[in-house]
């Protein structure tokens, strides 16, 4: 089969979620387009290793979701941490990482 | 001729180190145990140098009582330095020399020690005083017993650190720190001299041992018996002050005058003469070297001489006498075996009268509360009865009164240098009238005349830790020269390969001669001075040529300012300003460029996760680009 398709596909995911990252302030949504970029990677692993006939990228694409959902346990406290105390999911109001 | 043939040490010999160490485990001693020592260090002091005099004249002895072939005794020590090329092996030399010096030393040395006890009574840093003393003593002994250069080398080092020690003894006197920083520079200057002779003999010889160097020097390459004499008078008008490396003797006067006497009799200045004799068969190899010996010896001893008739303060008039006198000397050891006896002669009967003048010069400054102006003195005959008749001992031992001991050592020098040449034996003739001048004048101002005391001083005669040195040396320099006369020449050839003349006590036609000049000296001294005459309060403004050059030190310093010391001055002033400038121009603005790029670096940290999440993005991109455009490429 031609991974064509799938690559496209995971092309406009991934840029997608690299826009939402970049345009979005929302924290939560962010995060989301985080994820959506994730997957747009794994979908391309998971449709080169079908074409190819090997199995190292459906199991690096296993790697792959474990290390999402980690990051998603942190992340998501972390965004929970700093709603209580600023009312807010703001990323441009969370700026106080800087010199 | 004896042939010099040294024998291995037996006996008594073999402790011949106890010299050395005695006297530097005394001064380790005082050093280390501090205040423990304060009321009695001196006397543990004394007791050192005592019991290395006893060493030195057990040893003398068995050399007077042994054959004159077996006079040389060496005593090896321990093996120093082992390299592939080179092995130096320390050990001493007793021989007719180094033990003539070695009596001197801890004598004469010996009876300062004794005399300082009364002279620092006050000062409440005598215990350090007399640990200085002794490390000097150490350091001249090992010095002049040393059986090779290298360890000659360490003794002359150790001197030239105790005189700096000593001189600057009074550091809360910016002028004596100043005078120790001095001696001890135009000492290094010196010192380089004798470095480079060493090194020049390591590698020529290869070894530094009196014996190869003796037995290699006639068969050298006479451009490098040259260079290596040069190199070794530069090393002893360096330590000897002699021109042109004179000018710290005079400072050195801001010492206690127990140093001066030290540093003027028995030790420090007789270094380089000793130096020279040592050398004896490098400079019969360099006839050059030794004419320049001849020459320094010369110009010094008028140059010193000059200096000594126009000063007023009492230890300066001294101390260019001294300088005069080792100019004889250094004039002596110059004109070949004819003269090495004499120049040791010279030495020893000097270490006598220079000491004994320069404790008595103590003595009366103790008395008139430490002023040394002796246009503040006169009239101190009657009393100080003591000093007066020591210092008068000495005063006619130095200007060669017949019989007195600078009577028979001077004459032979004069009439040895009149053998060598005649200009060179009529300046050392004038010498001695021009001698003759400024001690009178010393007398005549310092002990008769009128009493232009200061208000409140009260003259009184010193204690008898203070006279009876003074007395022993007075003694010393009455018979000293009869005593050894007839017998140095004799003694001495062996180690010096000296040519002995004969010698008798009625004058030759030069002793006459040396005689009435003189006597025109005291003369014109006792016209100026003597008698009834005004001595004015100050020094009676001059524009006389002499008289200037003579207050001035000939301008000594002068010539060292303008030619030494400026321009290394206006050198480092312009490292100074080159470093500031260039060196710390390039790392400062290195710094600055640095800290410019971070603070604008500094601002794309802004916080927004956004505008990282764009930069990284960016990127991306970029990287993106790259690959493509090599995978076009």
């Amino acid at each position: 089969m031609s991974p064509d398709n799938y690559v496209y596909l995971a092309a406009i995911l991934f840029t997608i979620g690299a826009i939402g990252v970049m345009v979005r302030r929302n924290a939560l949504v962010a995060f989301m387009s985080v994820e959506l970029m994730l997957n747009a990677a794994n979908l391309v692993m998971v449709a080169f290793a079908l074409a190819r006939g090997g199995l190292d990228g459906q199991v690096a694409t296993f790697f792959v979701m474990v290390v999402a959902a980690a990051e998603v346990v942190v992340g998501l406290s972390i965004i929970i941490v700093i709603y209580r105390t600023r009312r807010s999911t703001s990323m441009d109001a969370a700026s106080l990482l800087k010199l | 001729m004896i042939t010099l043939t040294t024998v291995a040490a037996t006996g008594l010999f073999s402790y011949s180190w106890l010299m050395i160490a005695l006297p530097a485990l005394a001064a380790a001693i005082l050093l280390v145990f501090g205040r423990i020592l304060d009321a009695s260090g001196h006397w543990l002091a004394v007791a050192a140098v005592a019991a290395s005099f006893v060493v030195a004249l057990v040893l003398f002895i068995q050399l007077l009582g042994a054959d004159p072939e077996a006079r040389s005794v060496a005593v090896p020590l321990y093996e120093w330095i082992h390299t592939p090329s080179w092995t130096i092996a320390a050990g001493l030399q007793i021989d007719q020399l180094s033990i003539l010096f070695a009596l001197l030393i801890t004598g004469v040395g010996g009876v300062i020690h004794v005399y300082s006890v009364g002279y620092m009574a006050h000062d409440e840093r005598r215990r350090r005083f007399f640990a200085y003393l002794n490390l000097f003593i150490a350091a001249m002994l090992t010095l002049v017993l040393a059986d090779n250069y290298l360890v000659l080398f360490v003794g002359w080092e150790g001197v030239g650190l105790a005189s700096y020690l000593l001189i600057g003894f009074w550091q809360h006197k910016p002028s004596a720190a100043a005078a120790a920083k001095k001696a001890f520079v135009m000492n290094r200057v010196g010192d380089l001299g004798m470095t480079f002779a060493v090194m020049a003999m390591l590698a020529l010889f290869g070894s530094s041992a009196f014996a190869d160097v003796n037995a290699g020097a006639a068969k050298l390459d006479p451009f490098w018996a040259t260079a290596i004499g040069l190199f070794l008078l530069l090393g002893a008008c360096g330590k000897s002050a002699q021109v042109p490396l004179q000018a710290w003797l005079l400072d050195a006067m801001e010492g206690p005058t127990p140093v001066s006497a030290l540093i003027h009799a028995a030790t420090m200045v007789t270094a380089g003469v000793y130096l020279v004799v040592r050398s004896h068969a490098i400079f019969e190899a360099a006839p050059i070297a030794a004419t320049a010996v001849v020459i320094v010896g010369t110009v010094t001893l008028l140059v010193g001489a000059w200096i000594g008739t126009s000063k007023d303060d009492i230890k300066k008039v001294l101390a260019g006498s001294t300088m005069s006198q080792i100019g004889y000397m250094m004039l002596a050891a110059g004109i070949g075996p004819a003269g090495y006896a004499f120049a040791i002669f010279h030495l020893l009967t000097h270490g006598f009268f220079k000491a004994n003048m320069f404790l008595g010069a103590g003595s009366v400054m103790h008395a008139m509360d430490d002023d040394v102006n002796m246009r503040n003195y006169g009239a101190l005959a009657k009393v100080m009865r003591v000093t007066f008749l020591t210092f008068a001992a000495g005063y006619l031992a130095i200007i060669g009164f017949p019989g007195f001991a600078g009577y028979f050592s001077k004459d032979h020098i004069i009439e040895a240098a009149f053998d060598l040449n005649v200009w060179v034996g009529l300046c050392a003739l004038i010498g001695a009238g021009i001698t003759a001048f400024y001690m009178t004048r010393l007398m005549l101002m310092t002990f008769f005349g009128e009493k232009r005391w200061q208000p409140g001083v009260h003259p009184h005669e010193s204690p008898w830790v203070m006279t009876v040195p003074l007395i022993i040396l007075a003694f010393f320099s009455v018979i000293g020269g009869v005593l050894m006369n007839f017998w140095i020449q004799d003694w001495l050839e062996p180690a010096t390969g000296a040519h002995v003349h004969e010698v008798s006590l009625v004058p030759s036609l030069i002793g006459w001669a040396t005689l009435a000049v003189v006597a025109a000296g005291i003369a014109i001294a006792w016209f100026v001075f003597g008698g009834t005459k005004k001595i004015p309060a100050t020094a009676p403004a001059s524009r006389n040529f002499f008289t200037v050059m003579g207050r001035n030190d000939l301008f000594g310093d002068a010539v060292n300012d303008t030619l030494v010391v400026a321009p290394t001055m206006a050198a480092s002033r312009g490292l100074v300003a080159a470093d500031r400038t260039l060196w710390d121009g390039a790392a400062n603005g290195l710094g600055v460029l640095t800290s410019g790029v971070s603070d604008r670096l500094r601002r794309l940290q802004n916080g927004q996760v956004r505008s990282y999440a764009l930069t990284m993005t960016a990127g991306v991109v970029l990287v993106g680009l790259v690959v493509v455009l090599v995978q076009l490429g």
